[in-house]
């Protein structure tokens, strides 16, 4: 299969179609529209473009190919593949002639139904993409099949009944006859109202032929050569190049003191003043960073200063001790009652500190407007969102139809790039140079101290055994900044306690927050998860049997227990200086369960994680290997923000810089193996992406517990903490 | 401003910049080889990674003058003709990348360690690799990948 390579001097923005060959059909979001236009005709593809609220289109031409627009942006989670593969399986396409090409970013075109009623969004976050396309997919590729069905009945006169498919074409068992689909492109009638489909007309899970099998993703071979194309990656005829400098506190406002001299630097075009930073334009990138060195800017003392990440846990401790109720997200049955009937109560505080994206291809994007100003094309590798324009018709003044979106490689996302700063800031750039385009870069330095975190925050958690050595309550708050950041994976769904109480308490500041992959669940399940621990251990109960019993309504949920449990041989006799973890939780639908095994040197306060083995539940599985490889690596993202990674503020200013004082996990650190079983359901398919991140915490936590027999409270579990939490 | 004349995947090419200038802007963005990658710019990160006389480098750390006097320099465009590398087959057969923006400096690091050691052993592949970061997390199937591509045993974990 060819890889599309975006060539920029050659897109027309009102080119639509990769050619003129064939027809075109359009996907709507319960299934396939009943129009069918020859690419010939672009104009009236691109009228039903424009006025039908379409979800994707795919073009079939005479010769067989097939090519898919795909809506989803592709950050290394296989979008690119996943969605393709749904929509091929059930049009029964020979996957060998299909092409997939990212589609416009016009969200009412091509937006997800997922993230609410009657609202079409284009936004690749929180797992959702697989889940939210799934069964209109499915819907289109079964009425695409049926019209070729159709085709091919007319053709040889004989009942569509005695019709099947093969990969790519038409068969009639009886007459030994077949016609490629290429060859019934022509011969494709539209009826005017389409044939509803029904379940049981869609493919039995057990006779798909792509879904569930491997599947090479599209994107691979573009990513071994070099040759795939990051928004960092554009490069445009008189194209020129900006940086910014924002200072190291969030909020201040600057002053240049020098521009004039900056002006006269080498290469320097345009020195641009904006509410959070200074802008320079150059004619080399080079010249740029040069300038941005040399800038002289005294900055306004802003809200932030004053602000010491590492102080604020005390603050924290006062309002989770105070009176003042938060906002409550559980509360269910009767906690005080639970609790004075207890036999025995438990009281844990959990901290986690700031945490930094750190995806490779720091933020950048590339903007150019039109000389007339009444356009602009806009480069860039987004996570998308609510506005498929990102901010930059508000920034410009024009209308979101003029501003045309190119979607490119996101060098990762991990939430990171659902924020539209990056884009504004070139738009602002681009503003002052029309109609050269202008490639803004972050430098490492800027990606890291501009952030936007995971919140720090407090977790309180109390619970309580009843008579019967039950655990019959469990009370968790936050106390933070950053609402539903913090909020999510705060409930227990899959265990069966019947008193629970969960709430929020805020104490806002001025740090910049974004979601991170698994956003809540992260802090959230590691404190859930090494309280289970602490409680079970002081009941003289194993991790495993006390999950067990909490989880006897839930049948799925347990599944995977049992599944790790018997993968890890949970209970087997270890080296000496080994133990194993578990921890379990839901994510974006996902039931997961891992385990792990680590060992200490208690010398270094370093910990070694040997294996990890994980269970989930996942709902039908479309891509199995692009699953595993999303496990594996959210484990190892996990462990590197568990091990290693902290951001700390002091008097409001971010300590770390790059990578030589923000650690990521390297390659001597990773574990041995990293084993994954996933459950097979034919259940609609549910996020993987974020499900192994927020495992390991609680499971590491749990092994070091099992191991030492001491608590680890404080994220990330650096060697200092390490070696405090063993003498403690 | 200074005529630099370079080598690059057996062409010869001149260039027009700064004395100091990295060879990592020098590639990408004056030369459009830009499948080698912006990261960190202070040699932690790798994705930069491209070969000088058949050595590893890290092209963000090195100014265009040190490369210019007849060095032969090797990009992730000018590792094989057709993108069919033992390692690039390699990565694709074990499916490594992700994001896949780390991957030309992790393919370019790997290279230089096979040339030098065709049969590397689990560890002396991960103390070569040691200093190419990836966020996504592939580094299993980076491992994975060396070993095919040199013929080693494969452990039934990778």
């Amino acid at each position: 299969m060819s890889q599309t390579t975006f060539i920029p001097s050659q897109i027309s923005r009102r080119k639509f179609l990769k050619s003129s060959a064939g027809v075109a059909l359009f996907i709507g979001s319960s299934g396939l529209l009943s129009q069918l236009v020859s690419c010939k005709n672009e104009q009236q593809v691109k009228a039903i473009i424009e006025k039908q609220k379409l979800t994707a289109w795919v073009q079939m031409d005479t010769e067989g190919n097939v090519t898919i627009y795909n809506p989803a942006a592709e950050m290394g989670q296989g979008s690119m593949t996943s969605l393709p593969v749904i929509f091929a399986e059930e049009m029964d396409a020979d996957w060998s002639r299909v092409e997939v090409v990212f589609s416009p970013q016009e969200a009412a075109i091509y937006g997800s139904e997922g993230w609410g009623p009657n609202q079409k969004v284009m936004l690749s976050a929180g797992s959702r993409v697989t889940n939210g396309y799934y069964n209109m997919l499915r819907r289109a590729g079964a009425q695409t099949r049926l019209l070729f069905l159709q085709a091919a009945a007319k053709k040889w006169e004989v009942p569509l009944e005695e019709l099947a498919t093969q990969p790519g074409e038409v068969v009639h068992k009886l007459s030994d006859k077949r016609v490629g689909y290429g060859d019934l492109v022509s011969s494709l009638i539209m009826p005017e109202e389409l044939p509803e489909i029904n379940e049981e007309q869609l493919k039995n899970p057990k006779d798909f032929r792509l879904i569930g099998t491997f599947v090479p993703r599209t994107d691979i071979p573009a990513k071994v050569d070099g040759s795939a194309q990051f928004a960092a990656d554009i490069r445009l005829p008189d194209m020129l190049y900006g940086v910014y400098e924002r200072g190291r506190i969030h909020g201040a406002v600057p002053t240049l003191k020098n521009e004039t001299a900056i002006l006269g630097l080498p290469g320097v075009i345009k020195v641009v003043s904006i509410d959070h930073a200074i802008g320079v334009i150059a004619k080399t990138i080079e010249q740029a960073l040069s300038a941005k060195e040399q800038l002289n800017i005294s900055w306004s003392n802003p809200k932030a200063k004053g602000f010491h990440s590492q102080d604020i846990y005390e603050t924290y401790q006062k309002v989770a001790a105070g009176k003042q109720q938060g906002n409550v997200v559980v509360d269910k049955g009767d906690m005080k009652t639970a609790f004075k009937r207890a036999r025995k109560t438990y009281a844990y505080d959990f901290k986690n500190d700031y945490v930094y994206h750190a995806q490779m291809e720091p933020l950048n994007s590339v903007v150019q407007i039109a000389e007339d100003k009444n356009s602009a094309e806009v480069w860039v590798g987004t996570q998308q969102g609510f506005d498929s324009k990102l901010g930059v018709p508000g920034v410009l003044g024009l209308a979101p139809e003029n501003v045309n979106i190119h979607m490119q490689y996101l060098g990762g996302g991990f939430g990171r790039r659902s924020m539209t700063d990056f884009v504004t800031e070139c738009a602002l750039l681009a503003k002052e140079v029309v109609p050269s385009p202008v490639k803004l870069l972050w430098t490492r330095q800027d990606d890291l101290t501009y952030g936007a975190y995971r919140p720090l925050s407090l977790q309180r958690l109390e619970a309580c055994i009843d008579a019967g050595g039950k655990l019959s309550g469990f009370s968790h708050m936050i106390v933070g900044n950053g609402d539903n950041l913090l909020a999510s994976g705060i409930q227990n769904e899959h265990y069966d306690i019947e008193n629970q109480h969960a709430e929020l308490r805020i104490v806002p500041n001025e740090t910049r927050l974004k979601h991170w992959r698994a956003v809540g669940h992260g802090p959230n399940k590691f404190a859930i998860e090494a309280m289970i621990d602490l409680v079970a251990r002081d009941q003289g109960t194993d991790p495993v049997d006390f999950r067990r019993r909490l989880m006897q309504k839930s049948p799925r949920a347990l599944a995977t227990l049992e599944k790790a449990a018997s993968m890890s041989r949970w209970g087997e006799t270890l080296f000496e200086g080994r133990a194993r973890g578990v921890s379990f939780l839901e994510r974006s639908g996902t039931l997961s369960t891992g385990i792990c095994e680590i060992s200490l040197d208690r010398d270094s306060g370093k910990i070694k994680v040997h294996h990890f083995w994980t269970a989930s539940d996942a709902g039908v599985i479309v891509q199995p290997d692009n699953v595993k490889a999303q496990i594996e690596g959210g484990i190892i993202m996990g462990m590197s923000s568990v091990l290693l990674e902290q951001i700390t503020i002091v008097d409001g200013a971010v300590e770390q810089s790059n990578f030589n004082d923000y650690s990521i996990l390297r390659m001597e650190d990773i574990p041995e193996s990293i084993e994954t079983a996933l459950i097979t359901s034919s259940n609609t398919p549910q996020g993987v992406g974020e499900s192994g991140t927020p495992l390991v915490a609680g499971a590491i936590a749990n092994a070091f517990l099992a191991l030492t027999g001491k608590p680890l409270l404080h994220l990330p579990f650096t060697p200092k903490r390490v070696l405090e939490a063993l003498n403690a | 401003m200074s005529v630099f004349s370079l080598h690059i995947n057996g062409n010869k090419q001149e260039v027009e910049v700064s004395q100091g200038t990295p060879l990592l802007w020098v590639l990408r963005e004056h030369l459009g080889l830009t499948g080698t990658k912006y990261g960190c710019g202070i040699g932690q990160c790798g994705s930069c990674t491209v070969h000088v006389d058949g050595l590893a480098i890290k092209a963000c750390t090195i100014a265009v003058e040190n490369v210019s006097q007849g060095q032969k320099i090797k990009t992730i465009e000018g590792l094989s003709q057709k993108g069919d590398h033992p390692l690039q087959l390699a990565w694709i057969e074990a499916q490594a990348p992700q994001c896949g923006y780390c991957q030309s400096g992790q393919i370019m690091q790997a290279a230089s360690l096979l040339e030098a050691n065709p049969h590397p052993t689990q560890q002396e592949i991960m103390s070569h690799m040691n200093g190419n970061l990836c966020r996504c997390g592939t580094y299993l199937r980076i491992i994975k990948a060396v070993k095919i591509a040199s013929g080693g045993e494969i452990s039934k974990e990778l």
